[in-house]
């Protein structure tokens, strides 16, 4: 009833109530966005390693001749199997989350036709699979006499297990055991899938490729050697890591103990998703100060609009309009504004989305988000009004005899 | 009359407190916001070689023995290839560079030893690079030549090490040799460490370990490879490789960078053709498969092909600036409001003579005072926000302070954007007919 007669008033103030549905039109393309992103960044952290990362820790050395290796690597296990509390130590080239080395570029056929991307290759020694707790899903466990010597990167003719979104990205839909990749005149055969396995960095393959690993159960030696997967009770894991460190400096005094990669799984997630984290804070920032202008900018205007229209709202009331009617006056005044600019919003949304998408590694942007960023809007819109309509609804009949 | 728009801009402002405040507060906050994140891409994307860049260039080419290449070159070079172009001195100035990370003991000081980030260079790097020294100087030609066991060391190190006192002529162990100090660097943050930069295409934006520091130790190529073996490390090899029985100077992998300065145009497209027929040879020998893959960037383009801001950084500059438009329309609508509330008195001034344009001017001087205080507001949230950049734990953290440019760009861009703000509302404060006002009045 009210609406022909708001839209009559809105035609008087074009400028005004573009500018406003404008901003709310930019803040809801901003808004869909940044929350998009946020839950984005968000998603990315939760990835399943699918490790007891709660029980393991890394170690690491340097400053050591790859020629002492074996003497080397028995030293180590010898007294890292000595700390109190040390359920297995384990030698391994990576963990997830740690430095991102054995990355692989894999073929599908002996001739390197067909490219299967680049894939993360743990090679790790005896007891590691155990030690990492990783959930096999089909096939089996690599056994004793899997473990290969490294032969250059890694050894000639490996049986291994990959993770079940590395068998769907390789072999979709078939059956992944017993089959084989290549990488260059280097040989994988499949014997065992696992429910989820991160890799240590996604890097070039993007954030999508972080489950493409592959473990290849490798004998230590002059091209393994040095880093080492601890395993402990999880309450007891940072004293152990702690025992560990004073333990072999005592034991194997002429090695350099590496502190900035030595650290628990938990601790490498922990550096290895910050910077997303700190993205996804800042983000949240932005949203809270963002619907912050834009009710401020809500109030403004409002509050201005009452006030010039003090003797018009006197008028209305002396021939009877109630405060309700001029209360909701407002109150739908406001709602179709934020409607315009949220209708220019969603188009704007789209815009911006596919605009990032050209830069970043982005997803569309999901439908769901457009009706939960009208709603915001809809809901600070009529917060914000609520102010200076309450106001407008005060104002007492008898300004329509005044002039001025 | 500038003078008397001021007095009248003050008097309106303090006429209504809250509106003004609202105003201040929102292009303060997006000021704040976009300066902040300008301020790290301008620091990000800056020319780490000031004056020089122009004449440093990055000569690439592919070393494989299969014709398959998607990439271009690899982002550094095999041993021979390097060496033969380096070796050649085509260029006014040439530096071989590789990394390692190398155990190193200082013999009497007790500490015991570290792993420190290592530079294996040749004698042109510090002049070519404008490294400063604070003791001693780089090594000479000979000693490049010579396998001297020489070192020069950082600025951090000398500190860690030697309290920061003159070091020049002690005696370092790295790995298993000794080398004696010729040289201790004074501060030096090039950002990015540009000399280093590679692998950006394949880093998926995370390009933040770019603004690290530069190496601790810089050790003569020649001295390197007899003291480091084959510790060097590897940026990609093109096929296997046994690491315990064969060099890395015969592997099939890249770990070297060549860099040169070309003085003049004539020399650079000298050096592109020496480049080119050097590649055509090799091919010609067998050795190289892929004779046209060859690359010469300058420093500036090479940091652009590396993507060197990373895209984080990229992102939140974009977001600011979306913020600050968003603050700017709210800003357009406040302006709008409060000029037009002033028509009667607007009125009165066009009735006694004031002519649009000094309306216009009127109103523009209250928005740019607005545009000022914002400004004010805006450069505290700036300090604030770098100070909030300064605590993340990022590489490029300390880098991230305001100097004079983005000083005077934040105010710039204050008034700029509150100006633009008012043009509007002035507009149409300005087109008030004063015969309707007056008869309100």
């Amino acid at each position: 009833m009210q609406t022909g007669l708001i839209l009559a008033a809105l035609r008087k103030h074009r400028l005004a109530t573009l500018l406003i549905a404008l901003e709310i039109a930019l803040a809801c393309a901003v808004l869909c966005n940044a929350c998009f992103l946020i839950a984005h960044r968000m998603g990315l952290t939760r990835v399943d390693s699918g490790v007891d990362e709660s029980a393991l820790a890394v170690f690491k050395i340097d400053g050591f001749e790859a020629a002492q290796a074996g003497d080397l690597n028995a030293r180590m296990l010898a007294g890292l199997r000595a700390v109190p509390g040390m359920q297995s130590a384990s030698v391994v080239n990576t963990a997830p989350f740690g430095l991102p080395t054995g990355n692989a570029g894999i073929n599908l056929d002996r001739e390197g036709k067909r490219f299967g991307g680049v894939v993360g290759l743990y090679l790790d020694g005896p007891g590691s699979f155990e030690a990492l707790g990783l959930r096999l899903v089909a096939g089996r466990a690599p056994q004793t006499g899997d473990f290969q010597p490294m032969v250059g990167f890694a050894p000639k003719d490996s049986q291994v297990v990959v993770s079940h979104t590395l068998a769907e990205h390789l072999w979709p839909g078939q059956d992944p055991l017993g089959k084989e990749f290549w990488s260059g005149d280097y040989h994988f055969r499949v014997i065992g899938v696992v429910a989820h396995m991160a890799r240590p960095g996604a890097g070039e393959g993007g954030t999508g490729t972080i489950e493409w690993s592959v473990f290849v159960p490798t004998q230590p030696g002059p091209n393994l050697v040095g880093t080492y997967l601890l395993r402990a009770a999880p309450q007891d894991l940072p004293r152990v890591l702690r025992d560990a460190k004073a333990a072999i400096a005592r034991a194997v005094p002429d090695v350099v103990i590496d502190h900035e990669n030595s650290r628990t799984l938990g601790d490498l997630r922990e550096r290895y998703f910050r910077s997303d984290r700190v993205m996804a804070s800042l983000l949240v920032g932005v949203v809270a100060a963002l619907l912050g202008v834009t009710a401020l900018g809500i109030v403004g205007l409002a509050s201005f609009w009452v006030q010039q229209r003090r003797r018009q709202i006197g008028i209305r009331r002396a021939i009877g309009a109630t405060r309700g009617d001029i209360l909701r006056y407002f109150q739908t005044e406001n709602f179709l504004i934020v409607t315009f600019g949220i209708a220019l919003g969603m188009l704007l949304a789209f815009a911006l989305n596919a605009m990032l998408m050209r830069f970043y590694e982005l997803p569309h942007l999901p439908l769901a988000y457009l009706p939960a960023g009208a709603l915001a809007l809809w809901g600070l819109g009529q917060v914000a009004v609520l102010g200076p309509a309450l106001r407008a609804a005060a104002v007492p009949p008898v300004v329509a005899t005044r002039s001025g | 009359m500038f003078v008397y728009y001021l007095d009248l801009a003050l008097r309106s402002l303090k006429r209504n407190k809250v509106l003004t405040a609202l105003m201040v507060i929102a292009i303060a906050v997006g000021i704040g916001a976009s300066m902040t994140t300008l301020t790290v891409t301008y620091l990000l994307s800056g020319d780490p070689l000031p004056g020089r860049s122009q004449r440093i260039f990055y000569p690439q080419v592919n070393p494989s023995p299969h014709a398959s290449t998607k990439h271009g070159p690899w982002d550094v070079m095999d041993y021979r290839s390097a060496m033969d172009l380096w070796s050649a001195r085509r260029a006014d100035r040439q530096a071989l560079i590789a990394n390692a990370t190398v155990k190193l003991g200082a013999p009497g000081s007790g500490r015991p030893p570290l792993m420190v980030p290592t530079l294996a260079t040749t004698a042109d790097f510090f002049p070519m690079f404008d490294a400063p020294f604070r003791y001693g100087r780089g090594w000479s030609a000979d000693d490049d030549a010579g396998r001297t066991r020489v070192v020069v060391i950082s600025d951090d190190l000398n500190r860690k090490l030697f309290g920061g006192e003159d070091s020049v002529g002690r005696t370092l162990r790295l790995k298993d040799g000794d080398v004696r100090i010729v040289g201790v660097l004074a501060p030096w943050r090039p950002s990015p460490v540009f000399y280093d930069v590679r692998g950006g295409r394949y880093s998926n934006g995370d390009t933040a370990s770019f603004f690290g520091r530069p190496e601790d130790v810089f050790v003569p190529f020649a001295a390197a490879e007899d003291l480091v073996g084959n510790d060097f490390d590897a940026f990609t090899c093109w096929a296997g490789w046994d690491s315990a029985n064969a060099s890395l100077q015969s592997s099939p992998c890249v770990w070297m960078g060549l860099w040169v300065q070309l003085d003049d145009a004539a020399k650079v497209a000298g050096y592109r053709s020496f480049l080119a027929s050097y590649a055509a040879q090799q091919k010609t020998l067998g050795r190289i498969a892929y004779a046209e893959d060859t690359r010469m960037m300058g420093l500036m383009q090479w940091l652009d092909f590396n993507q060197v801001v990373p895209s984080d950084v990229r992102l939140q500059t974009w977001l600011a600036f979306a913020f600050l438009a968003i603050c700017l329309f709210n800003t357009v609508g406040l302006l709008l409001a409060k000029f037009l509330r002033r028509g009667g008195e607007i009125g009165v001034r066009r009735a006694l003579g004031a002519t649009r344009r000094a309306v216009f001017a009127q109103c523009l001087v209250e928005a740019g005072l607005i545009g000022v205080l914002g400004g004010v507001g805006g450069w505290l949230l700036t300090l604030l926000g770098l100070w909030l950049i300064r605590r993340q734990p990022v590489a490029y953290a300390d880098l991230a302070r305001l100097d004079v440019a983005m000083f005077l760009v934040t105010f710039g861009l204050a008034v700029a954007v509150s100006l633009l703000a008012g043009a509007l509302p002035a507009m149409r404060a300005s087109r008030i007919a004063p015969a309707l006002q007056l008869k309100v009045l």
